[in-house]
């Protein structure tokens, strides 16, 4: 048996408190990238009870996705937009998804990105990175942008931070650790700066604008 | 000088566009924040460093 709605909310509420849910209810976050990074904060923000999740990828689940990627092995194969709605209606079934099967580019993500309060950068691509962030900081002053860079191989767990560099532009990573020179990516890592963006998101809407 | 991405610089008076040819950046893969704002991609060759300016170069690297 399915919780109801209503358990969910009031088990959400006794967790959060009740005024801090109903923002995190009221708000709408788009996840541009479904990745290690995209697939992990969705997750986060799924649990916490956020209202609506804009979930945007074009690709499909691969076998060397799941050392990393909130994927189930029989989910190979599938597009990720599907299966991660599979995945966060199995934990979170009252969460508005609106999955876009897309890539996304500077001609169409103000389109995608229209209802999103917060847009989370969880591209994999450097150049992909620098696009939605000159695409979000350039031309939608009213959103938030949580964008990540710098979460590669096995260094120090502690050197993955958040820092905002304007007043609506955060950047979660190490800042350096690029996934050609250190040497693959690792789950933890990855969720670590996830959990980082996740967090950042959680903190913006919360009203807590400092890091 | 100017402050940028923590360290002073001998910068016054270069452009944005000047100031990350010399230092190789990739110029999409950045995002660059002066003052607390971002100087959008179009403005890189007008946008003049003033003394006392503080900037941030964002160079994005890959993995997600």
């Amino acid at each position: 048996m399915l919780p109801t709605r209503d358990e969910m909310r009031r088990a959400q509420e006794a967790r959060h408190g009740a005024a801090l849910q109903e923002k995190f209810s009221a708000a709408a976050v788009a996840v541009c990238g479904l990745g290690g990074l995209g697939s992990n904060l969705a997750v986060a923000l799924a649990r916490a009870g956020i209202g609506k999740l804009i979930l945007i990828d074009f690709d499909r689940v691969d076998v060397t996705n799941l050392h990393r990627q909130q994927y189930k092995a029989a989910q190979v194969g599938r597009y990720k937009t599907d299966a991660l709605a599979e995945n966060l209606r199995e934990i979170a079934p009252y969460v508005e998804l609106e999955p876009h099967c897309v890539r996304m580019t500077e001609e169409n993500a103000a389109g995608l990105l229209r209802e999103a309060d917060v847009v989370c950068e969880a591209f994999d691509d450097a150049g992909c990175k620098a696009m939605l962030a000159g695409a979000v900081l350039e031309r939608m002053p009213e959103k938030y942008l949580v964008a990540a860079s710098g979460m590669a191989g096995l260094g120090s767990a502690n050197e993955i931070r958040t820092r905002r560099l304007t007043d609506r532009f955060y950047l979660c990573g190490d800042g350096i650790s690029d996934v050609e020179e250190a040497g693959g990516l690792f789950s933890s890592r990855v969720m670590l700066c996830a959990a980082h963006q996740a967090h950042a998101v959680l903190r913006i809407l919360a009203g807590e604008s400092d890091v | 000088m100017v402050r940028i991405n923590g360290e002073n610089m001998d910068m016054a008076g270069k452009t944005v566009a000047e100031y990350l040819a010399e230092s190789r950046y990739d110029l999409k893969r950045v995002a660059v924040e002066r003052n607390g704002r971002i100087v959008p991609r179009a403005e890189y060759g007008e946008t003049v460093l003033a003394d006392g300016d503080c900037v941030e170069v964002v160079g994005f690297v890959g993995g997600g």
